[in-house]
């Protein structure tokens, strides 16, 4: 398999880091070659996040990722500033409860989740990121259950243990969404 | 405990600090290193050791000097601006020869600058930045597990040398997050027959000090400390030399620089440009060996840097002359692309250097 760069992005507090950040360990946890890096600068406090994961098999070069193959825009502002930068045949995951526009890219494949809703609507308001990030698993065919199960054990923090069934079932309802 | 755990590369350098015996952290909150000191708030309480958040960086470097004269591991992190204020006290650690490390996440500049990313500290890293006649050991790490394995170096090159190591990161390798290995090998710390620890009445009295009025005698000790700083040059420079084996272009670059370097390296040598690198893992002492090795076989240097070009001048010193050297850049927190940096191979391969 070869490299696949994510950029993930939305407003600060949708849990941006926090998917970028399990994509990063189920691939540790495979083995594979990883890297994350998080936008720390002045547009973190203004609303706006984002992180660029690298998922590979050959050591990590740049860590930046300038030009997604898989783009996830959890608001609108996100989605006009990256949209332009996908690869051509990339894939784009909009949370489409936030984004009201259509794309305006023909050559990328978009899937439009009503993730912010589908959280409401389901009592798991805080885990429209884990939903978006369910839809990613199965349309790349990873979700294999125990790797997610592992690596959702590694990214949840002692504190919060009690919302690994939350995030499964978020997973659950975006893969089949 | 050889499994690899995430961290970001300031944790890493924190844990890496901690694993090396440093017992004693003094800082002060700037971005984008403040994850050193969150770490070491959290860690020094529960292992017996010392989290201090001083009143300014002035102070900090200070207690740095007092801890080292008394013989124990110590360190102070802060990003560029924060370095600024410390320069005073790092040279007074040279002037003491005392041990210390301290972390450069650099950002952007002059000035307060900015937050983002940056390497135009390489000047006041490898040419001293204080006042005075001295060198710091830099170490410019490319990965979060060389954040952690340069972090052990520098305690352990600081103590061998009685000298002032730095770590000169960026916020990329700060704040990023990539699988690291924390089975590191510590020496053990060798005898500090100088450190303050107390006569007992049983030797006479150890001064640390940097004040020498007399001229003949100060001379001396600056002498002698150039004669140390001859051997560390002989025995610990660094460097990782890649794909060089047949490269027609040198590139030079350090930290993030290269690892976006290598992005381009592979995309120009898909395209039959024989391209690769030297990355100096050691910025003083400076790696010039290869380069001027490098300068009898390549047509040209590419010198990639978050500068307006700083370490140029040393490879370009390296080269002496031999091959044309080139710049390539973005500052102010900007990071050059790998596009850039494949255009700059490009256009050398075309035009550029000494036709062979």
């Amino acid at each position: 398999m070869s490299t696949t760069q994510f950029l993930f992005s939305g407003f600060g507090g949708q849990g941006i880091l926090f998917a970028g950040k399990f994509m990063v360990y189920k691939g540790m946890m495979e083995g594979r070659q990883v890297s994350w890096l998080p936008s720390y600068g002045p547009e973190m406090r203004g609303g706006t996040a984002s992180c660029s994961v690298i998922v590979g098999d050959e050591p990590v070069g740049s860590p930046i990722v300038t030009h997604p193959d898989v783009l996830v825009a959890m608001n609108l502002p996100s989605f006009d500033r990256y949209e332009p930068a996908v690869v051509p045949g990339g894939m784009v995951f909009l949370d489409s409860t936030l984004i009201g526009r259509a794309p305006a890219r023909s050559d990328v494949t978009v899937y439009a989740v009503p993730a912010t809703q589908m959280a409401s609507d389901n009592g798991i308001p805080t885990l429209a990121n884990m939903i978006i990030v369910g839809k990613i698993l199965r349309v790349l065919g990873q979700d294999g259950k125990a790797d997610v199960e592992a690596a959702l054990k590694k990214v949840i923090s002692a504190k919060h243990a009690d919302m690994l069934d939350a995030n499964l079932r978020a997973l659950q309802l975006g893969a089949n969404a | 405990m050889s499994e690899k755990v995430l961290m970001k590369g300031n944790e890493a350098i924190a844990e890496a600090a901690i694993l090396a015996g440093c017992r004693h952290y003094f800082g002060y909150p700037i971005t984008p290193q403040t994850e050193i000191a969150a770490y070491m708030a959290k860690r020094m309480p529960k292992i017996g050791g010392t989290f201090l958040q001083a009143e300014s960086e002035i102070a900090a470097i200070n207690m740095v000097y007092g801890v080292s004269a008394a013989g124990k591991r110590v360190m102070t992190s802060s990003s560029s601006p924060g370095i600024s204020l410390k320069g005073e006290g790092i040279s007074y650690l040279a002037g003491a020869d005392l041990p210390a490390l301290v972390v450069n996440v650099q950002r952007g500049g002059p000035g307060l600058g900015g937050i983002q990313p940056s390497q135009s500290d390489y000047f006041q890293a490898t040419r001293g930045g204080g006042h005075g006649d001295y060198h710091m050991i830099v170490l410019a790490p490319a990965s979060v597990q060389e954040m952690a394995e340069f972090t052990v170096r520098g305690f352990e090159l600081a103590d061998q040398y009685r000298m002032t190591a730095m770590i000169l990161a960026d916020g990329t390798m700060g704040q990023m997050m990539e699988p690291v290995s924390l089975d590191l090998h510590v020496a053990p710390m060798p005898e500090k027959p100088w450190a303050t620890t107390g006569t007992r009445m049983q030797r006479p009295h150890n001064i640390v000090n940097s004040l020498y009025l007399v001229p003949e005698v100060l001379e001396r000790s600056n002498f002698e400390r150039y004669e140390r700083y001859r051997t560390v040059e002989e025995n610990e420079t660094m460097y990782e030399s890649y794909r060089m084996e047949d490269a027609e272009i040198c590139i030079a670059a350090f930290g993030i620089a290269a690892r976006v370097s290598k992005n381009a390296i592979n995309a120009a040598r898909a395209e039959g440009i024989r391209v690769g690198m030297i990355r100096p893992q050691t910025l003083w002492p400076f790696p010039s060996a290869p380069f001027r090795a490098a300068a009898d076989r390549v047509r040209c240097m590419i010198s990639v840097e978050l500068s307006m070009g700083q370490m140029i001048e040393d490879v370009r010193l390296a080269a002496e002359c031999r091959v044309p050297v080139y710049l390539c850049n973005r500052v102010g927190g900007m990071i050059p692309e790998p596009e850039q940096i494949l255009a700059a191979i490009r256009e050398a391969a075309k035009t550029g250097g000494n036709k062979q």
